[in-house]
């Protein structure tokens, strides 16, 4: 485990052509890592995530992807996702759907190296689509329909914190995040606070995943933002609403990543560009 | 005091909430179901078990969350577990009575498209896709569809089937499978052989408006009746509900 900022984990660890998993189901988005591939132009990237949500708006606007692994690509609580849905209606970038079940089944093959998981659900159109295949059972007559591991290369988190030797540490919903990390073969972590390992165990922040598995913590305070991080800051719910109208725009969404990506060096510069007050009153609405 | 009257949209709330049962552990998605189960907590059923897919069992939230992954979820529930979790151990095994779905399409069957507008290699409307709903439709015990209705919702047959509803060879062998859909004309049940069938109509409905706005021909109910008027009590709950607007807890 090393200590790095957002950009060097992403030099070192994120190359061209890799299948990533960007994890956390509306919380804990890791956007500060996503923003970073972005700035760094990586290329022909599969891109996986239940629900890709903004932050795959974003890298799919940036380019740096060929396909996307889903669930839902919804935004949630608003609608669509408008830049996603353009890519897919003219063929610009490949998709591979799945339920949330399968997402997180084949998460969990991956995670417990296995060469598939087995789940009891029924066959529908996208299972006739792209075949199911069911094994039988050696104990009984059943058959049970099965789905390969997904193993990224890295899967990318954003957490609470972590302490001294790296060990990451998270509260509140957890969604995909704990499958994510444990299946993925590199952890590339950004946290919002570097804290002392006694401070953490005295407090109720669990461990998601011990160092001996992480290969570098980034701090980044705010690093999910405009997602949350439960009891730090509430999910900006007036970005996932503008979006909708923002992502319809092509030329809206490049000039957003110009001003909020590209023509930045560090999320510490992101932060700056926030409208005033934006980001005190979500610590507030945390209770913070 | 003027007291607006409800929107359509919310009086299929109100009908929604009056389906579900003391004690049940619901499956709750955001929009309309959402303001189902938490009407239905405040009115008939406060031991209901709120379970939202991205790991929540019983939320108990102050406020009406905008997505089903929002903090306000998260703050009193009994606990936050992994999605594997929740599919796997909870969802899968029978333990979640009621399913909410909408959907873009429904037909006959029950059959419910999330997925897409056009054929799937070359979409009019690339829609967000199954998200748990494929997964809640096989596992939960029955489901509750709430979608308007107009021939673009309710056509002859769906685009694509994100949820399977009742198969063409009759109901659900396991007993499970739609219950009942909500729309802003009226409340269907399902027949014995699984089709979708007329079971009561707005007060101001008819059934030749209803049939005119459904792709297929209708099966009604031997007696369809009159949904019964939002009570005063429901309309007080469903208001509180929206003008609730409590600060954090600390």
């Amino acid at each position: 485990m090393q200590w790095l900022s957002a950009a060097e984990a992403v030099s070192e660890y994120v190359k061209d052509g890799q299948t990533l998993y960007l994890a956390g189901f509306t919380h804990l988005i890791p956007f500060a890592l996503g923003h970073e591939i972005i700035r760094q132009r990586r290329r022909h990237l599969t891109l996986c995530r239940a629900t890709p949500d903004l932050l795959y708006e974003h890298m799919i606007a940036g380019q740096v992807a060929d396909q996307v692994v889903f669930s839902y690509a919804g935004n949630p609580g608003v609608g669509l996702l408008p830049v996603f849905r353009r890519a897919v209606e003219q063929g610009t970038i490949g998709i591979q759907e799945w339920t949330h079940f399968e997402m997180v089944a084949r998460l969990a093959a991956g995670a417990a190296g296995l060469p598939f998981w087995p789940l009891n659900t029924l066959d529908n159109e996208l299972t006739e689509r792209r075949p199911r295949p069911r094994v039988q059972s050696p104990f009984t007559d059943d058959q049970v329909a099965v789905v390969p591991p997904l193993v990224p290369d890295v899967t990318l988190v954003h957490t609470h914190a972590a302490d001294d030797a790296g060990n990451l540490y998270v509260d509140g919903l957890l969604g995909d995040i704990r499958e994510a990390v444990l299946a993925g073969r590199q952890v590339v972590a950004s946290v919002e606070q570097r804290l002392p390992a006694a401070q953490i165990r005295a407090t109720r922040l669990t461990l998601l995943l011990p160092a001996f598995r992480v290969a570098s913590v980034s701090v980044e305070p705010w690093g999910a933002h405009p997602s949350y991080v439960f009891g730090q800051y509430d999910r900006d719910t007036a970005f996932y609403r503008d979006w909708d109208e923002r992502g319809r725009d092509e030329s809206a969404v490049e000039s957003w990543l110009d001003e909020f990506v590209y023509g930045l060096a560090s999320r510490a510069d992101y932060l700056q560009r926030q409208p005033p007050g934006r980001l005190s009153a979500l610590r507030e609405a945390a209770g913070q | 005091m003027t007291t607006p009257p409800l929107t359509r949209r919310e009086e299929m709330a109100v009908v929604a909430a009056r389906l579900l049962r003391p004690k049940e552990r619901v499956l709750v998605g955001v929009g309309m179901p959402n303001l189902a189960a938490n009407l239905a907590k405040r009115l008939h059923a406060p031991d209901l078990v709120l379970i939202y897919e991205s790991g929540i069992l019983d939320a108990n939230p102050e406020t009406l969350p905008l997505s089903i992954g929002d903090p306000v979820l998260v703050r009193d529930a009994l606990a936050t577990i992994s999605m594997l979790d929740l599919f796997s151990n909870y969802l899968q095994t029978g333990w979640v009575d009621v399913g909410f779905l909408g959907g873009a399409q429904v037909d006959r069957r029950g059959n419910l498209n999330s997925t897409v507008i056009g054929p799937y290699d070359h979409p009019a409307v690339r829609l967000a896709g199954s998200g748990g709903a494929a997964d809640i439709a096989a596992c939960a015990q029955r489901l509750i569809l709430m979608l308007p209705q107009d021939r673009r919702h309710f056509p002859a047959r769906v685009d694509f089937v994100t949820s399977p509803g009742h198969p063409a060879t009759g109901r659900r062998p396991d007993g499970r499978g739609p219950a009942w859909v909500v729309t802003d004309m009226g409340l269907y049940d399902f027949d014995s052989t699984g089709e979708m069938r007329l079971r009561a109509l707005y007060r101001d409905e008819t059934v030749e408006a209803v049939q005119a706005a459904t792709g297929w021909p209708l099966a009604i109910h031997p007696h369809p009746t009159r949904v019964p008027p939002v009570t005063p009590e429901e309309y007080r709950a469903l208001r509180a509900l929206q003008q609730a607007r409590g600060g954090p807890r600390r």
